[in-house]
């Protein structure tokens, strides 16, 4: 299996560290070397935000993510900071209702998803993230499926478990969005 | 053994404290170390704990001093700009030789500075925090497993040879989750310490615990006598960890995040054919001079790799006599250098040894 160095960028409040903890507690339960960096500070209440998840079959050396292979960006700000570092042959996930432009590299992977409106339209605003991480699931394979499950069911905290059957239905629509 | 679960740094060190029988914790809020504090303010009063926030650092550290006096274990932690307000209550339990931990999640300084990470408090810690003339033990991790494995170690140490300990971390690894075995719970000070001022039951004379010595015959032979258990401890109890060093020409030096951040630059340089190595120290007091100063009879350069303007670089200096060139690789104020910066300070080393 190939290790994946993944950075998650948006505003605050877009869930994308919950994103990245989906993806960071399925490493952990595959048994794989892993870590989880969030930034931190001002930006979680409202500016732009990232965390950086690396999921490997080697220790972890830097936690922070230079060149990732996986780029998921859910405001236009990031994808400007972001797309410059994919690594070649890379895969970027847009979320095409909030960003317009289009990406300019032409040697890596780029899927668009609407998926703060496709979220919205399935009354589930605000698991946009979970839509784009179905599409990353989809086109990465980076943690199983059934891992998948797994790890929602310890991430969702408790008094919000009644959410764990949203979270999924968001993931299949990334998953089966062309 | 405990399963493995993830965990940010911050609350590896809460748990992994109230794991190694720590029930006193007094803080005051400061990014990036609050999740000690909110982890300790959940747990501490569900297994008869205490977390108390104090009105200010100075009096947390003060909370702590009194704890230490009855030999219970009990901690605090703070972030850079809080640390310098502990000082003076750090120099006070030196001066009294009360065993304690002192956390340090380190932001960019000097002033309120930032709240990024940094190393910048390498001085602050390793010269005796405080004035007087002092040690603590400063353990520097450099995963959430070693946050956790040297909280334990920290607390163990400091009642061992009555000393504070400071575990000196950074932003990145509070922030940062990882996997985590956390240690068995132990329950290792507390019950018999001689010295702790718990009531003499009228069996015995008063334990007095005090940093005040008007008679300077007295206040000598008391700072003699705690440089000898100092001598003792550097004999003991330095850590430190080699990585490709058997046939490296070139030794990083670092601690910390920049270890793990030179790590990377090192497998690369590596698979470039280059002979480099790195030397981690664990403790920072104390430190690691022998590995270092035997390293000096192999490598040709060292490079040291830190979050400051070159501070713990004057202790590699030292333990190696300055036998050798020692070059720095630095990002300051919040900035952390990534793996390519590191991999072309290693790679301008090899080509001037070339030459």
């Amino acid at each position: 299996m190939a290790g994946h160095e993944i950075i998650i960028a948006g505003f605050g409040g877009q869930g994308l560290l919950f994103a990245g903890k989906v993806l960071a507690y399925g490493g952990l339960i595959e048994n794989r070397e892993v870590s989880w960096l969030p930034s931190y500070g001002p930006e979680m209440r409202g500016g732009t935000a990232n965390c950086n998840v690396i999921l490997s079959d080697t220790p972890v050396g830097s936690p922070i993510v230079q060149h990732p292979d996986i780029l998921i960006v859910m405001n236009t700000p990031s994808l400007d900071k972001y797309e410059s570092t994919v690594a070649p042959g890379g895969k970027i996930f847009v979320d095409s209702a909030l960003i317009t432009r289009k990406v300019s590299r032409e040697d890596v992977e780029v899927f668009y998803i609407p998926a703060t409106q496709m979220a919205s339209d399935m009354n589930a605003s605000g698991l946009a993230n979970m839509i784009l991480l179905g599409a990353v699931l989809r086109e990465t394979a980076c943690i199983s499926d059934e891992t998948l499950v797994k790890s929602l069911h310890q991430v969702i905290p408790a008094r919000k478990a009644d959410l764990f059957e949203l979270n999924m239905s968001c993931i299949r629509a990334g998953k089966e969005y062309k | 053994m405990n399963e493995k679960v993830m965990m940010k740094g911050n609350e590896a060190i809460a748990e992994a404290a109230i794991l190694a029988g720590c029930r006193h914790y007094f803080g005051y809020p400061i990014t990036p170390q609050t999740e000690v504090a909110a982890y300790m303010a959940k747990k501490m009063p569900k297994i008869g704990g205490t977390f108390l926030q104090a009105e200010s650092e100075i009096a947390a550290i003060n909370m702590v001093y009194g704890v230490a006096s009855t030999g219970k274990p009990a901690m605090t932690s703070s972030s850079s700009p809080g640390i310098s307000l502990k000082c003076e209550g750090i120099s006070y339990l030196a001066g009294a030789d009360l065993p304690a931990l002192i956390v340090n999640v380190q932001r960019g300084g000097p002033g309120l500075g930032g709240i990024q990470p940094s190393q910048s408090d390498y001085f602050l810690a390793t010269r005796g925090p405080g004035h007087g003339d002092f040690h603590v033990f400063v353990f520097a991790p450099a995963s959430v497993q070693e946050m956790a494995d040297l909280t334990g170690r920290a607390l163990h140490v400091a009642w061992k040879y009555r000393m504070p300990s400071m575990l000196l971390a950074d932003g990145t690894m509070g922030q940062m989750m990882e996997p985590v075995v956390l240690p068995e719970a132990a329950d290792a000070f507390g019950s018999d310490n001689p010295w702790a001022a718990v009531g003499t039951g009228m069996k015995r004379p008063h334990n007095v615990i005090n940093s005040l010595y008007l008679a300077p015959e007295e206040l000598e032979r008391i700072n003699f006598e705690r440089f000898k258990r100092y001598e003792l401890a550097e004999a003991e109890e330095t850590l430190w960890e080699e990585y490709m060093m058997e046939d490296a020409e070139i030794c990083v030096v670092s601690y910390g995040i920049t270890a793990r951040v030179s790590r990377n630059a090192i497998v690369e340089a590596r698979s470039r054919g280059i002979k480099v190595g790195m030397i981690r120290p664990i403790t920072l007091w104390p430190f690691p001079k022998a590995p270092l100063a035997a390293a000096a009879e192999k490598v040709k350069s060292f490079l040291c790799v830190e979050l400051n303007m070159g501070q713990m670089i004057e202790d590699v200096e030292l333990a190696i006599r300055c036998s050798r060139p020692v070059d720095l690789c630095c990002r300051v104020g919040g900035m952390i250098p990534a793996p390519d910066e590191v991999l072309a300070h290693i790679m301008k080393l090899a080509e001037g040894e070339k030459a």
